[in-house]
């Protein structure tokens, strides 16, 4: 098993600004559901929606570190 | 040791290569269409444990794009539950023991080429499903509202409309590429993963790895689905009133 830099590289630096986004998300929807707990059923599939699309960059960069 | 990103292919019919990973679709098929046909057998009144499932899960669904698209919740609600239904059997298909494990001896260096590869860890089948997707969505779309309509969201005289339609045209494009990759990416990455922590302990370990890997499956079938549906309803309503909506 051959040790890519690169790739290594590629991932840390990409995977740093959406995780820091998928974290955001996720504490302002917590912030949303503690001050209003009966909208839980609404805020929670939003929340899972748009934490799907802001891990989709990490994924994005996750592929070119498989690549190199 | 690991796979590729390329499906190995198993045989050739004619010219055509039949790769594991069509084995797998075809596999998925006989599932969906095989339960179909067991559950019209046997619709009751007072329905058994399958029918109960199946018709809640469609009433849910049913619920949700109701909620989200109102009017045109008829036409957009059977691309929805085929999408969802399709990507969440073919993402669960990955971990039945056996998948990715049985295989034939290979010919490059011993490498083992499985019969059965994951669907949607192949870029070929999330392409295409974000191709038709995308190409639904406008087809429905120019069926609603009309070309005159579907034409002045993305051309127009007014130079800022204009700049807003090529951005309009440009996201498109983006659509495909990111429905197809967020796909690819989160399952082909979790291929990855169960291979190597397979690799290192065969036994208690890879247990987390393969509930979440079910998680994994689940959220990325709602995802697709729910974004297909989302960009439909955008799509079926009128330029003017959106900006007002």
């Amino acid at each position: 098993m051959e040790i890519s830099l690169s790739g290594g590289i590629i991932i840390a630096i990409g995977g740093t600004l959406p995780a820091l986004a998928v974290g955001l998300i996720g504490a302002k929807a917590m912030e949303a559901i503690g001050r209003n707990p009966d909208a839980q059923g609404k805020i929670l599939p939003a929340m899972l929606l748009a934490m799907a699309f802001a891990e989709a960059i990490a994924i994005y960069s996750l592929i070119l570190a498989f690549i190199k | 040791m690991s796979a590729g990103f390329a499906p190995e292919t198993i045989i050739n019919i004619g010219s055509f290569p039949i790769t594991n990973t069509i084995l797998n679709t075809l596999f998925v098929d006989a599932v969906i269409i095989g339960g179909v046909f067991y559950l019209n057998k046997r619709i009751k009144k007072i329905p058994g444990f399958f029918q109960n499932i199946t018709e809640m899960l469609i009433q849910t669904f049913y619920d949700i794009t109701e909620t989200i698209s109102g009017s045109n919740a008829k036409k957009i609600f059977p691309f929805f539950m085929s999408f969802f239904i399709f990507i969440l059997i073919a993402n669960w298909s990955g971990l039945i023991p056996g998948n990715g494990a049985i295989g034939l001896k290979g010919k490059e260096g011993g490498h083992l080429i499985p019969i059965f590869r994951n669907a949607t860890s192949d870029l070929n089948v999330t392409l295409a499903l974000a191709l038709i997707s995308v190409f639904a969505t406008h087809v429905l779309s120019l069926k609603a509202i009309g070309l005159k309509d579907y034409l002045s969201r993305f051309f127009s005289f007014n130079p800022i409309n204009l700049f807003v339609g090529i951005l309009e045209i440009i996201s498109e494009i983006t659509k495909i590429i990111s429905l197809s990759f967020r796909l690819f990416g989160n399952i082909f990455a979790g291929e990855i993963v169960l291979i190597t922590i397979g690799s290192l302990f065969a036994f208690i370990f890879p247990l987390p790895f393969i509930a979440l890997e079910i998680i994994v499956g689940l959220v990325q079938a709602l995802v697709f689905s729910m974004l297909t549906m989302v960009f439909m309803t955008i799509l079926m309503t009128p330029h003017h009133q959106e900006a007002h909506a």
